[in-house]
């Protein structure tokens, strides 16, 4: 068990072993850095491939269909067959559009959807890099997409596009605040940022998620993770039923491939930064900690393409009720609660962070409550 | 409560999902080219040449009425001669353009000597757009039995119909068999 729990990390080992037995120390250094970086620069693109593909099964299933089962057995090489006709569909670039940043956006999309695996850690000693500030990286990193997105959004010169940015950026802007105070119980318990002491913190079953600001913390984040990947139902900068594709509507070929490249990564590191923070990432018990980090995360990627075969688009004014007067709010409500958790002892501090979690709730759902005039008042009709 | 509705949109999918594995009746997709729905005796389409028994014996008498009726004019026919220029009651070239051929059965329903029929092949792609989709009389020729085995109950009747026809047409030759065609009467000035 130890042995399979650390084959990779033995693997890299072994490699740079064999390296520092002919190269020289500056290679060797260069080769142990390169292995991790290959290494994901490898799983993140084979791992958006076969997300599509079960994305497609399981909408398909929910739908009652059979979904993609021609290429391969049950359609396992769909994928790749769909990779050969991205490469070699034509490349229209519309005539008005800016050149560069037309070009430029796809490309520069998929580097913050890959730079932010670095800090996710996949299993003990498993992480490309220990930063001591690895949340606030991966948070500011995964901000910058709605740039690129912005970037494509204008280089398109499509009004379609345009308004696909706009909403990308009103979306991400407002989900970001919510999403990284959902955070800061987090920090405030373990007081510190690298995700690798963040998962240390929560050893064996004893996840964050069974506290009450924990469980709280865990939904709002999910939620806000959600709508930074611009999944349904906050999928809003590409509303295919409003906006034909929004941001991405003058892409074809390996462009659009690399949106849709970079959207499940970014799918993937959520779900895997959601799991580090709450799910307690790596820990549990029997099973290799890579393959606890992998269940849990599948499990989230799931949970998110049920999300999609579920629920209808929300609207844009409701998306933002939901950011600011409800998320935001219930996570300093949540900090609250974390606050007093920490300051207090073992039984006392559940009941009580409990009850100002369900106050918190209740009152903003009162608050937030839908009110319908009784009798409805034409004013201008 | 609130999110019950969620939970219950979400509970209802999953249900789907569950089920779509193990209930059969929710999985309706036919996979076609491995499996197919059985053929209904009412489909139509693409029309077909009879013959009975030989294929030189077929019923089509090239009256031309099919060609004309046919909306997107994608029959053409040409009547065969004998040696002495003498016009046979049989078509030597009798094409029915696929391509532009509509499915409406017009031609079945207007043909006097139940010689056209609508098929059920449809699967009749091919690689060329010319020749390929240009039925000619050999390709189009089907036995009688073929149109029994597709649709055997407008067979049934159909048979009986002519059968019928032929009775009374034996019962006209036996009642007057030395019947000379009189001319018309002249008309009075």
């Amino acid at each position: 068990m130890e042995k399979l729990d650390q084959v990779f990390v033995h693997l890299k080992a072994a490699i740079v072993h064999l390296a520092g037995s002919f190269l020289p120390d500056w290679l060797v250094v260069i080769i142990s850095i390169l292995i991790p970086i290959v290494g994901i620069a490898m799983f993140g693109p084979v791992t958006m491939m076969y997300l599509t593909l079960i994305e497609r099964k399981l909408l398909a299933r929910i739908q009652n269909r059979l979904g993609p089962n021609r290429v391969g057995k049950f359609g396992l090489l769909q994928p790749l067959a769909d990779g050969v006709k991205m490469l070699t569909k034509e490349d229209v670039v519309p005539t008005n559009a800016d050149k560069i940043a037309h070009f430029l956006a796809p490309i520069l999309i998929v580097i913050p959807a890959l730079l932010v695996f670095a800090v996710i850690p996949f299993g003990r000693n498993m992480i490309a890099i220990d930063l001591n500030i690895g949340v606030l990286f991966f948070l500011a990193i995964s901000a910058t997409t709605t740039i690129f997105i912005f970037t494509a959004a204008w280089g398109s010169r499509n009004k379609f596009s345009l308004l696909g940015g706009m909403r990308s950026v009103a979306q991400m802007i407002s989900y970001e605040i919510p999403f990284v105070l959902s955070a800061v119980p987090v920090f405030l318990i373990t007081g510190t940022f690298s995700t690798a002491h963040i998962v240390e913190a929560q050893p064996g079953l004893h996840w964050f998620v069974w506290t009450p600001w924990g469980f709280v913390g865990f939904l709002i984040f999910f939620l806000c993770g959600v709508a930074e990947c611009n999944r349904t139902p906050f999928d809003l900068p590409e509303a295919e039923s409003e906006i034909i594709a929004g941001f991405h509507t003058e892409y074809s070929g390996m462009k659009f491939a690399l949106f849709y490249m970079a959207e499940f990564m970014n799918v993937f590191t959520v779900s895997g930064l959601v799991v580090t923070l709450y799910l307690g990432g790596w820990q549990g018990p029997f099973l290799p900690s890579w393959i606890w980090f992998l269940i849990k995360t599948y499990v989230l990627i799931l949970i998110m393409m049920w999300f999609r075969g579920t629920f209808p688009r929300v609207r844009i004014d409701q998306l933002m009720n939901f950011a600011w007067k409800f998320l935001l709010p219930l996570s300093l409500v949540n900090i609250l609660a974390t606050g007093v958790w920490y300051y207090l002892r073992a039984p006392l501090n559940f009941l009580i962070s409990g009850l100002i979690v369900v106050i918190g709730f209740s009152f903003l759902m009162f608050v937030n409550r839908h009110s319908l005039p009784k009798k409805r008042i034409y004013r201008y009709a | 409560m609130y999110g019950f509705g969620v939970l219950k949109g979400m509970a209802v999918t999953f249900k789907n999902f569950v089920q779509s594995y193990f209930v059969k009746d929710r999985m309706v997709t036919v996979q076609y080219p491995e499996e197919r729905l059985p053929e209904k005796e009412r489909f139509r389409n693409f029309p077909f040449l009879i013959y009975d028994g030989t294929p030189d014996n077929l019923r089509c008498v090239a009256c031309d009425i099919c060609a004309k009726e046919c909306p997107p004019k994608c029959i053409s026919i040409v009547r065969e001669f004998d040696a002495q220029g003498k016009p046979l009651k049989r078509p030597k070239i009798f094409d029915i353009d696929f391509t532009v051929c509509m499915n409406c059965g017009i031609c079945e329903e207007v043909c006097p000597f139940d010689a056209i029929y609508m098929d059920h092949e449809f699967e009749i792609a091919e690689f060329g757009r010319f020749n390929e989709l240009q039925y000619t009389k050999e390709r189009l020729l089907k036995p009688e039995e073929y149109f029994r085995k597709i649709r055997p109950t407008d067979a049934t009747r159909i048979a009986e119909e002519r059968r019928k026809k032929e009775e009374k047409k034996a019962a006209a030759a036996v009642a007057a068999p030395s019947t000379t065609i009189t001319p018309p009467p002249p008309q009075s000035k």
